[in-house]
């Protein structure tokens, strides 16, 4: 089981907007360079991307927590 | 009423600065903070200090009700609201005089008429400030726009009436433009800000950005000259100056006298900053919007005309009449302020919230580093980037820029990126150094790569 973790501290967003369904559900086919989230750092938003495949599991970072470097985000299955 | 005990409604540097004039004045200071921001300078030297939430803003310190709540806790009789967060909120300054205490600033009906950009044009009109060419007022109809557009002249800037930031704008050179530009910024105004209201100007090419720092105590108004800060980056001000070289006397005087009399015409009281865009080739000055509050680069005023900004904007909205006359109130040399900031200029300016590791700030004479940092702090990632400025005070632009250059090479902060290369590229650039400069100038510059990092410079 991969997870995918935040390149930098701040706050997480799993949605690209409040309105807007999470970047990725259970189940959900991950490829390497897909982006499953927003860390808002200093104003500024980065996207998090994944640097592995496989299969959406969970959000293990609620929307909107702040965050530290290196935190798990998600996790993938397979 | 003189205030006795003063809540700081802000974090960072600002809460420092003004911790700083409070306790100059002999008032007690009463420091918020987010659940991020316990290890921060200003909780350290405040008198008290009051958590208000979590790190979120707006959980902490865009919450009125919080900070309120923080503030009958402690006793406090006034609350001063720095910049940005709740400081340009009338709402805000509403609960805090409904609270029975001081808001250090003007009042919330002010502050609402003054953030409306229609509203805030026809008061500089009434007071005879020169305004951009544009509508009377808001326009409902695109046949209305294209109409007036006519009348004042092409390329026009399309703004939503409610808008702020930027949001919203376009630019049209003709009329086919404008008709099929303005019905998309109506919709988009109306699902931004729930007003499709318009405005037009004419859009001015290639302007600097002039500003009048005011002070005002509700019935009289002073200037204390003008900032020219047109080294921006995304809307965003890098590098500030006082004054502005490229105004002669008269243009000064009269420009300083059209603040002063907006200021007057709406009983204004604390610290506030008149914006204009300056057209140089037509010498000519515009208002575009009034900031009702103390500005990031304020200190550039400070020093050129040695007086504390901060504490006369206590003292007034204390109930004190204004402290100098305007014969008072001198200028000499010319002060440039830049703002370091934890990115990394190498990186797109992409954010970089490190831990301090070790401090080294510049020294002598004319030289101030307004900051919040010491050795071992860990940088917060969920504000603003800005972690210090750098200010100096020299007999002239020339000897400023000098000075600036020295400070820069004395200054380091170990542990974060700052935007100090950025600065120091500035400071050697031919373009800066005689002034030649405009609010597009600094984008085009960084995209033809005039800044390179140290180790590629002269790299095949």
């Amino acid at each position: 089981m991969a997870t995918i973790q935040s390149p930098l501290p701040g706050t997480f967003y799993y949605k690209p907007d409040p309105d807007s369904a999470p970047f990725k559900s259970e189940g959900d086919a991950v490829a390497v360079g897909d982006t499953i989230g927003l860390v808002e750092v200093m104003k500024t938003f980065i996207e998090v991307k994944a640097d592995a495949a496989g299969t959406f599991k969970a959000y293990v970072a609620d929307n909107e927590a702040p965050v530290t470097a290196g935190e798990a985000l998600a996790e993938l299955s397979g | 009423m003189a205030i006795k005990r003063l809540l700081i409604a802000n974090r960072g540097e600002i809460a420092v600065r003004i911790q700083r004039s409070a306790k100059a004045l002999g008032i007690e200071t009463v420091q918020v903070y987010s659940e991020a921001d316990a290890p921060m300078l200003a909780v350290k030297q405040a008198d008290q200090a009051v958590c208000i939430g979590p790190a979120k803003a707006a959980d902490s310190y865009l919450n009125i009700d919080a900070v309120i709540a923080a503030a009958r806790e402690t006793g406090a009789d006034a609350v001063h609201p720095g910049y940005g967060f709740l400081a340009e909120s009338a709402a805000f300054a509403r609960a805090v005089a409904d609270a029975g205490m001081v808001f250090v600033g003007p009042s919330a009906d002010t502050i609402e008429r003054m953030g409306d950009k229609v509203a805030a044009r026809e008061a500089a009109e009434v007071a005879g400030v020169p305004v951009v060419p544009g509508s009377k007022g808001r326009l409902e109809t695109v046949d209305d726009a294209v109409r007036i557009a006519g009348d004042i002249g092409y390329p026009v800037m399309i703004k939503a009436a409610a808008g702020g930031g930027g949001k919203g704008i376009r630019i049209a050179s003709n009329a086919d433009e404008l008709k099929s530009m303005a019905p998309q910024a109506q919709a988009e105004a109306a699902a931004a800000f729930g007003d499709g209201g318009l405005y037009l100007e004419r859009a001015i090419r290639s302007p600097r950005h002039i500003e009048v720092q005011i002070m005002g105590d509700g019935s009289d108004a002073v200037h204390y000259f003008e900032r020219e800060c047109s080294l921006q980056r995304r809307r965003q001000k890098v590098w500030e100056e006082a004054g502005a070289t490229c105004l002669d006397e008269e243009t000064r005087q009269s420009l300083c006298a059209s603040a002063v009399a907006l200021a007057k015409s709406v009983g204004y009281r604390g610290a506030g900053t008149l914006e204009y865009l300056y057209d140089e080739a037509a010498n000519a000055f515009y208002f575009i919007e009034m900031n009702t509050r103390i500005q990031v680069e304020h200190p550039v005023s400070e020093m050129i005309t040695g007086t504390d900004l901060v504490a006369e904007m206590i003292k007034v909205c204390g109930g004190a009449k204004l402290s100098h006359t305007q014969e008072d109130i001198t200028h000499t040399g010319h002060a440039i302020e830049v703002r370091l900031n934890a990115e990394d200029p190498f990186m797109q300016f992409m954010p970089w919230p490190g831990q301090v590791t070790g401090l080294q700030w510049p020294q002598g004479e004319g030289v101030r580093v307004d900051h919040f940092l010491y050795a071992g702090y860990q940088v917060p990632p969920f504000y603003d980037s800005l972690v210090a400025k750098v200010i100096v005070h020299g007999a002239d632009r020339a000897d400023a820029i000098a000075k600036l250059a020295t400070a820069l090479s004395a200054t380091d902060i170990g542990g974060l990126k700052t935007t100090i290369p950025l600065h120091q590229a500035l400071c050697a650039d031919p373009t800066v150094q005689a002034g030649a400069v405009h609010t597009q100038w600094l984008e085009p510059w960084l995209d033809a790569g005039h800044l390179m990092p140290p180790q590629s410079q002269g790299a095949a």
